[in-house]
């Protein structure tokens, strides 16, 4: 299935913006997230299709997946 | 030093210092303004007469070491909302201030006649003199000028034109260490400053130092304090990105107002994004990395160059760039550092400004997207003083009635900040509640419902919500009393020694026994003082609400509309 991931400050960094990805069927949040290489310990939050979801939360067919480090302001 | 009060009476030019009532003497900052200002003004007087008074006081930790306690707080009873009000800022003030033993600076009074004034503080106390030369001159103009007359080590606070004009938008600037400037943004209180002829205070401790009680146990609390802070990831991606950060996350979230609150999401996010500018700021040589005054350890401040390298602006916050922005459908950000720094120049409250010129775009009065005729309106007709003018610096309640808006974003006649409150519902009660009209640093749910910090809520659900803000609320009142920026707060909801650090830092500094529950009372006791204060005002529960229009007009992408009632609205002041 076609997921389309998308990357916020540093996570940047060598990386991409944002990408269209291949997926498996089923894939989880987190493993979208490992394969990245980005640390889970990192992540702030995660959205699907502008919804927080979780590591555990499994991807649909043209989900858009939103990937933050811990990041704050006002 | 002992700590005094110094007043100023403006009718007969008078000045005075008196000793620190004992009711008095546990208070700062906001805990403090507020107090005197439930204390001492009238709540039905008129907010620019000579009843109303301007109050400045530095936070309980201000002028020592503690790790980010610069903050500045100004109160008085505002001209915009007609509630009480305080705004704080960073910039060098408050921290000589405390140094020169100056708990409070209290204005009172109105001067007859034309003539302008300028007030010295220094330990000795408040002296009044005559101003000519920089009236009707911008904030940059009075920096330069009191560098060359005093010294360029002095404290500085100041109005510009909009100030002098007493436009309910206008602000009061404060220098900070590289003569750039912060702002006690809020509610109009650059035009109570005005009203009370008053151009620039200038602050010189002359080598005074704040005694602290208990030294050794002082040191010790301020270094966890700073740990926790600095090791705490959100001060990290604040250093680099400053708090724009947030404008690719909301715009995610689907809660960023654009096109005066028509939409969630604005199509050059990314151009105007803490990343872009990140990015831009470096390319340019400027400093992505900056502190608004010593002692900060975040460090969220920045130098934002122009294309030729040249400074632009600093302190280029999300607030603005959002309402400049998305609220105003303009997704160049060169053309947002400009207006930043003419905002900053004539002395007018970004927020309220730009959301004015969303709803004055809806209204017809120019196009979305029209940053040079923004630019324009700012320099020659604002500035100016012109009728055009006038209408914008009277805020976003005002222009939506002279144009007929119905989407007109305030509560209490106060501009909505960034956050929609159908998307992110915690936050909209904020709006509704706070004691001082629409304004998220009250109590910032956004840290909850997006960012994951101190726990987790679902920002389109209602559940839990009141309680949030409640206790939020409660704990920022406490904060701005101690003159630590509100930044401190990530930290503090995610790590255990960081609270208790501050307490600690604060019984050092006086040789007291602060626990916890006494800071939950304190923030308890401002906000009660604070809505009484409104109440007596003539504010009813009817005023805690949002604009109808948030109720009739789902928002894309969540379409999402207000749906608290008014009885789960006023549950808040259950406590
Ligand atoms: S974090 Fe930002 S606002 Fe807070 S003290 Fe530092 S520079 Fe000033």
């Amino acid at each position: 299935m076609q997921v389309q991931v998308k990357l916020f400050a540093f996570f940047r960094e060598g990386r991409f913006k944002e990408e269209g990805r291949e997926l498996a069927d089923n894939t989880m949040v987190g493993q979208v997230v490992d394969d990245l290489g980005i640390d889970r310990e990192e992540v702030g939050v995660l959205m699907i299709n502008s919804r927080h979801c979780q590591f555990e939360t499994v991807l649909q067919q043209n989900d858009i997946l939103a990937i933050f480090p811990v990041i704050g302001g006002g | 030093m002992p700590e005094k009060i110094f007043r100023v009476n403006m009718t007969d030019l008078s000045t005075s210092i008196e000793a620190v009532p004992d009711n008095w003497s546990g208070l700062g900052g906001r805990g403090l303004t507020s107090t005197i200002v439930a204390a001492e003004v009238p709540p039905t007087c008129h907010p620019l007469g000579p009843n109303n008074k301007l109050i400045f006081a530095p936070g309980l930790l201000s002028g020592t070491a503690a790790a980010n306690s610069g903050r500045i707080s100004c109160g008085a009873k505002s001209p915009l909302t007609g509630t009480i009000k305080e705004a704080n800022a960073g910039g060098t003030s408050a921290q000589i201030m405390a140094k020169m033993g100056c708990k409070a600076l209290i204005i009172e009074g109105q001067p007859q006649g034309d003539s302008w004034y300028s007030l010295r503080l220094t330990p000795e106390g408040a002296s009044i003199e005559k101003e000519e030369k920089l009236i009707g001159k911008g904030n940059f103009a009075v920096v330069e000028a009191i560098g060359q007359r005093l010294s360029e080590s002095v404290g500085l606070m100041s109005i510009g034109q909009a100030g002098e004009m007493q436009m309910a938008a206008a602000n009061i600037s404060v220098k900070d260490p590289d003569g750039h400037l912060r702002s006690c943004g809020r509610g109009g209180l650059g035009a109570v400053m005005g009203s009370k002829k008053i151009k620039f205070i200038s602050l010189d401790a002359a080598g005074g130092k704040v005694e602290i009680a208990d030294m050794e146990k002082f040191r010790a609390a301020n270094k966890t304090f700073a740990k926790a802070l600095v090791d705490h990831p959100v001060s990290q991606a604040l250093g680099t990105y400053g708090t724009n950060v947030l404008v690719n996350i909301i715009n995610e979230a689907g809660g960023l107002p654009t096109r005066n609150f028509s939409k969630g999401q604005f199509d050059g996010h990314e151009q105007i994004s803490g990343e872009t500018m990140h990015d831009l700021i470096v390319e340019r040589g400027g400093k992505p990395k900056h502190n608004c005054h010593k002692g900060c350890v975040i460090n969220c401040s920045q130098i934002y160059n122009d294309s030729a390298g040249n400074f632009k602006t600093s302190g280029f916050e999300y607030e603005s760039i959002w309402a400049m922005g998305a609220d105003c459908a303009v997704d160049n950000l060169d053309k947002i550092a400009e207006m930043d720094h003419i905002l900053d120049d004539i002395g007018m409250d970004s927020i309220e400004t730009a959301v004015t010129f969303g709803v004055a775009m809806e209204g017809g009065m120019l196009k979305f997207g029209d940053s040079d005729e923004m630019i324009r309106i700012l320099k020659d007709e604002v500035a100016q003083g012109t009728p055009l003018g006038r209408i914008i610096g009277s805020g976003a309640g005002n222009v939506g009635k002279i144009y007929g808006v119905t989407r007109v974003p305030v509560v209490k006649n106060q501009a909505i900040p960034a956050y929609d409150p159908r998307a992110i519902k915690g936050i909209g009660i904020t709006y509704a509640t706070s004691t001082q009209g629409a304004d998220h640093t009250m109590g910032y749910t956004i840290a909850t419902e997006i960012l994951s910090v101190g726990g987790k809520a679902d920002p389109l659900s209602k559940e839990g919500q009141v309680e949030l803000s409640r206790n939020l609320q409660i704990a920022t009142a406490a904060i701005d009393s101690t003159g630590m920026c509100l930044f401190i707060a990530f930290a503090a909801l995610d790590n255990a020694t960081c609270l208790p650090a501050l307490i600690d830092m604060i019984n050092a500094r006086f040789g007291i026994n602060l626990t916890g529950a006494d800071v939950t009372n304190l923030g308890m006791n401002i906000l009660k003082t604070e809505h009484n204060f409104n109440l007596a005002a003539g504010f009813t529960n009817k005023d805690d609400r949002l604009p109808e229009f948030f109720a009739l007009e789902p928002i894309p992408p969540h379409n999402a509309v207000w749906d608290f009632s008014g009885e789960e609205i006023d549950t808040f002041w259950n406590f």
